[in-house]
């Protein structure tokens, strides 16, 4: 497993893509910051964090779409397939080297923090909080988009369909309101990712928030061994 | 070493692998040859666990590829047809990856240096794979399926789209590594597999049509042992002299002065053809056995399958 997630490193920052990523995200998140913090003198990253959720939704599908559809492509899914590692271990390795170039991204909160300390006294709980929801809302996001990369051998239907899942993601909220009838509101806000994201920028570390965003990345990487499973035996 | 058994596969309604058994043992050159699309890759990778298969079992050194997978899949090195391989790394990152995905136990960089030795790509351990020639992707290929030392190894197709030197080298590397290694490799050209392989198993339609020791390939396709034969004198005293032979089932003129002898193959003829010619005055001014080539015995056996 480790060995994959080394690769999955080297092939980011080996080429373009992983410094891309990380440049994007560092630069939407600087200008939400300068925006909803400085310009605001607010010392509440809560705005930041949300409003990165767009970013998050439409950046990371450029990080899995190579997961498996570009091995698959190049058959070099023979290699892990035919290692001596279990098929969990293969979809841990990719998840896990996904979600590591996802942190590096989301450490620059951190610095943002670290700002504000210089003008006032930031809630370090808060953001610590806020930071736990970010790193388990990615966890859930890039199982999806992983599992969607597995389905196919092409990058970029891989990547349009992580797009087109994103946009439904973030949709859910505005779809909650239309719907009126008032057991489907409940079921959409239920696993609208903006919703249960919000609790952790408010300071509260629900149970009920975590267990859902581990659940969906638990569920959506176990769907993605099954895929792998499936296609041996069809 | 390495054990199929019945094993079968099916994709819908079309059987691409269909009861097949054969056998590995250690040391041995297997050769795995049938005209493209018999179903060569697929058994194949159902051997090294790529695939599953619909029926059937494989084990590896007693060790089922599906129920002990982690155990079987160590003592395999698989070389697919298209190598396995990242086109943005460099060739000793990759092996170096290859290393820790196969959890090999042994010093990592010695071991690496002698694989790449072993097949020749030291001089370009630090180019980009995307940049390399196909030859050398090939080789590169090949040292990712001998890391580890795997006690068997299985090549798909591991000449196709060289050229005449690369393909001779490959060749002389596969006949060494059989001193070591149980070798399975597979084939569509047939003076390829009669000059490395110690057997052949020919495949046709997903069903084994030949398994026999690859100097006896001939005789086995076509149930009997072939003489051909050139010798003077009269044709009616030469097939009536040849036809009191014990063992011989049929005598056929091919041509002026020319016969082949069909017989029976667990009897060695030569020296009773010798005597016969000898005592019915027809001096014999060429003998040699085997009449079919392997390309024939080929076209025939996959001609036999295509009829049914």
């Amino acid at each position: 497993m480790s060995a994959i997630i080394k690769r999955e490193l080297q092939s980011y920052f080996g080429s373009a893509i992983g410094y891309i990523v990380l440049a994007v995200f560092y630069f939407f998140s600087g200008v939400f910051f300068n925006f909803y913090c400085i310009y605001y003198n607010s010392s509440s990253l809560a705005a930041v964090f949300s409003n990165m959720l767009m970013i998050i939704l439409f950046l990371m599908p450029l990080i899995t779409m190579k997961s498996f559809a570009e091995e698959k492509r190049q058959k070099t899914d023979q290699a892990l397939l035919t290692a001596p590692i279990s098929l969990f271990e293969m979809v841990m390795g990719k998840f896990l080297g996904a979600f590591i170039l996802y942190a590096i991204c989301n450490a620059i909160f951190i610095v943002y923090a670290l700002i504000i300390s210089m003008f006032a006294t930031p809630d370090w709980a808060v953001i610590l909080c806020t930071l736990i929801g970010m790193l388990l809302m990615g966890a859930a996001l890039l199982s999806i988009y992983i599992f969607i990369s597995a389905m196919t051998e092409s990058q970029v239907i891989a990547a349009v369909l992580s797009i087109g899942a994103g946009l439904l993601i973030y949709l859910l909220d505005s779809l909650s309101s239309l719907a009126n009838v008032e057991f489907i509101t409940n079921i959409i806000n239920a696993i609208s990712f903006n919703r249960n994201l919000s609790n952790f920028t408010y300071g509260i570390l629900s149970l009920s928030n975590v267990v859902y965003f581990a659940g969906v990345a638990a569920i959506f990487l176990f769907l993605t061994v099954r895929v792998f499973e499936s296609r041996r035996w069809s | 070493m390495v054990e199929v058994k019945n094993l079968s596969k099916t994709y819908g309604d079309i059987k691409a692998v269909d009861n097949i058994s054969f056998s590995a043992d250690a040391g041995e050159i297997l050769g795995f040859l049938g005209p493209n699309g018999a179903g060569k890759s697929t058994t194949m990778n159902i051997i090294t666990g790529y695939l599953s298969s619909s029926s059937g079992t494989v084990t590896i050194d007693g060790f089922d590829i599906l129920d002990h997978p982690k155990e079987a899949k160590k003592k395999i090195g698989y070389l697919p047809e298209i190598p396995p391989l990242y086109p943005d790394m460099t060739v000793i990152g990759y092996l170096s990856f290859i290393f820790d995905l196969k959890k090999v136990r042994l010093p990592k960089e010695e071991h690496i240096k002698e694989v790449m030795a072993i097949v020749k790509i030291t001089d370009v351990k630090n180019r980009i794979i995307k940049n390399l020639s196909k030859g050398y992707k090939q080789r590169v290929g090949f040292a990712q399926a001998l890391l580890g030392n795997p006690p068997v190894l299985i090549l798909d197709e591991p000449t196709v789209g060289l050229d005449p030197k690369q393909i001779i080298e490959i060749r002389n590397l596969i006949k060494s590594l059989g001193k070591k290694h149980t070798v399975i490799f597979s084939s569509h050209v047939l003076s390829e597999v009669s000059a490395i392989c110690d057997r052949v198993v020919m495949i046709n339609n997903g069903k084994i049509v030949a398994d026999a020791k690859t100097d006896k390939l001939a005789s086995v396709v076509s149930g009997s042992g072939e003489l051909t034969l050139e010798a003077e004198g009269s044709p009616s005293t030469i097939s009536d002299a040849l036809n009191a032979i014990t063992g011989v089932k049929k005598v056929e003129k091919t041509g002026a002065g020319r016969y082949s002898v069909y017989y029976d193959p667990d009897l060695d003829i030569r020296k009773a053809v010798f005597k016969a010619m000898a005592k019915a005055d027809c001096p014999i001014l060429e003998m040699y056995s085997g009449g079919m080539s392997l390309e024939e015995s080929f076209l025939k056996l996959t001609e036999r399958g295509e009829k049914k």
